[in-house]
């Protein structure tokens, strides 16, 4: 299930995830992690080993759990509330409505396995529509992590940042894209390769697909930039008035339905202010077969081969 | 507080509540006149609480996850001195903060939003734990309607709140026996709510939620059982204190004509003598 790269240099961000919020439980005992009987699949097995207080398991029961981080926020905790995303995302939305978003409540959620991270375990597991969901609520930051390094950062932005946020985390292995010093800008996209003819924007596990598509474009004479935006909302419209300004054409590519995620909001963008082509590669409106996770990305079209070709494509429709 | 004061102050509430409903031309009344005296009870018997500092970190915290009688809450807050009294004439108002219901980024003592039913009881769940892991005595009162108790979340939170044997959490069920539609008994018929809480391994108490001695005994820390979370089944009238909407089910959210405001404020008035 991993991405189509040396196995060697590919890590899970949950391991990331859980490493930093343990070493930022240990300076600030008033972090506690919340979650769904998620406890091995959120691999929070050594926070609780070491905070034992601090897992709060509510059992199978989401619409609970998030409330329950409103109100361990309300008490003066710093919840972290951990579990699968479809089902913190899908099952406890009024909730994160709500009592966190609505009631700007200091609630970080987390979802674990997103996307389609449990490709063979059929679409009640994926995670497709998080974006679009929690991107339409105000005060609830979505942020979705390229590399384990990313996935460090913002969990150590959440902890400084008053009010809630969702962090979108996958299990799919990934390359590091980002120097260990990275530190993470809410509502900054960052450059991982810049070029002239076409932009690709990703986030997630999709970023390192689409820095291998601009190798592949560049081999065939086309200098493709490529933005990590793993911010969703709020989003860096300046790094999309650029790209459009200095290369005249957008793809955008993501782990979810192109219908209300990553692509639409830059389209937002896009249309509100930098007209160019744009093309939105996702998964198109449907529920995905079975399948592994990387082979439902190469499914929809989104081997690093075929985001190059797409790019090509969308190329010709340039002014 | 003697239960006659407490009496009093109910009755002026009750009577604000009436006339705010009559002006704005909106409002949940039936339930407001239901819910009225275990606010009053704990706002001015139970509850630590400062309207100086109404973030204090060691304030007993209060939910209304019946959030559609918000006007009750706001008006015992005003009454408390947390918002003017003279902003209750803004109720439902264009832009006013009062909306229908409560918000705690506008209205000081409001500790979370509710109005979608079945969220209070989750978040009082979370504020009990974080007393429990800081050891701290403060206290966490959620008020529910009777039929929102058929919100499932309602039913996970008991769960936790056994499990982590929050005995500083108090649940009070508002039991008018009637919701929106019908009764409950017509509905979906939870009644009775003591066995059901017990088996989930609750302290459960039964008062007359009218009261004011009854309420205040079974709010204070002297009733309960170290490690078990305490539920008050508060038996209780829609629209009490006024003849014609008590126990009426039309009076869910019925705006009183001026003759029906005139008689209703001169039944609250004559029991107030």
């Amino acid at each position: 299930m991993n991405a189509p790269f040396d196995a060697a240099q590919l890590h899970d961000c949950r391991d990331a995830f859980v490493a930093t919020l343990e070493a930022l439980a240990e300076a600030n005992k008033h972090i506690v992690a919340v979650c769904n009987d998620s406890v091995g699949s959120s691999k929070l097995v050594g926070f609780r080993d070491r905070f034992p207080d601090r897992l709060i398991n509510v059992g199978i029961a989401e619409q609970n759990m998030v409330g329950v981080g409103a109100g361990l926020a309300n008490g003066g905790k710093v919840p972290y509330v951990c579990a699968a995303s479809p089902f913190l995302t899908g099952r406890a939305l009024e909730q994160i409505k709500a009592d966190v978003a609505y009631s700007r409540t200091n609630v970080k959620l987390v979802g674990i396995s997103s996307g389609m991270a449990y490709g063979e375990l059929g679409a009640t597991h994926h995670s497709i529509e998080d974006f679009a969901w929690i991107r339409a609520l105000p005060n609830v930051p979505v942020i979705a992590p390229a590399d384990r390094v990313e996935t460090a950062a913002a969990v150590t932005w959440a902890a400084q940042h008053v009010g809630g946020c969702f962090l979108r985390l996958s299990r799919m292995g990934v390359p590091d894209l980002f120097p260990a010093d990275h530190v993470f800008e809410l509502g900054k996209a960052n450059l991982l390769r810049d070029g002239g003819d076409v932009t690709i924007i990703a986030n997630g596990v999709l970023a390192h697909r689409a820095v291998m598509a601009a190798t592949l474009l560049a081999s065939q004479g086309v200098s493709a930039r490529v933005l990590n935006m793993a911010s969703v909302r709020p989003m860096d419209a300046q790094a999309i008035q650029s790209a459009a300004r200095d290369t005249g054409a957008i793809l955008t590519c993501e782990e979810h339905t192109i219908f209300g995620g990553l692509g639409s909001a830059v389209a937002e963008v896009v249309v509100d202010s930098c007209p160019v082509p744009m093309t939105r590669l996702g998964v198109p409106g449907v529920f995905a077969h079975t399948g592994a996770a990387n082979q439902l990305l190469d499914d929809f079209g989104m081997s690093p081969e075929a985001i190059a070709s797409s790019a090509t494509t969308l190329m010709k429709r340039k002014a | 507080m003697t239960p006659a004061e407490l009496r009093r102050i109910a009755n002026r509430i009750r009577r604000r509540d009436v006339q705010a409903v009559f002006e704005a031309g909106a409002g949940h009344i039936g339930g407001e006149m239901s819910v009225i005296d275990l606010l009053t009870c704990l706002y001015f018997h139970e509850l630590s609480v400062d309207p100086a500092d109404p973030l204090d970190p060691e304030r007993d915290r209060l939910i209304l996850s019946k959030g559609h009688t918000a006007l009750a809450l706001y008006i015992v807050l005003s009454e408390k001195g947390f918002i003017p009294k003279q902003e209750i004439s803004t109720f439902l108002g264009h832009r006013s903060r009062l909306n229908g219901h409560p918000n705690r980024v506008y209205v000081p003592g409001v500790e979370t939003n509710t109005g979608p039913l079945g969220h209070g009881l989750p978040v009082g769940v979370g504020m009990a734990k974080a007393a429990k892991l800081d050891r701290r005595s403060w206290r966490t009162f959620v008020i529910t309607g009777d039929g929102e108790m058929q919100e499932g979340s309602n039913w996970e939170a008991i769960m936790t709140a056994a499990q982590f044997r929050l005995d500083n959490l108090t649940l009070i069920i508002d039991h008018n026996r009637l919701q929106q539609g019908a009764s409950l008994a017509d509905t979906n018929e939870l009644a009775p709510f003591a066995p059901k809480l017990a088996a989930f391994g609750w302290h459960v108490e039964e008062i007359d939620g009218h009261d004011p001695a009854g309420i205040c005994r079974a709010v204070s820390r002297a009733t309960g059982t170290p490690d078990k979370p305490k539920c008050i089944v508060a038996h209780t009238n829609k629209g009490h204190g006024i003849s014609f909407m008590s126990d009426n089910v039309a009076w869910h959210h019925k705006v009183p004509n001026v003759e029906q405001y005139e008689q209703a404020m001169a039944e609250l008035a004559e029991a107030a003598e």
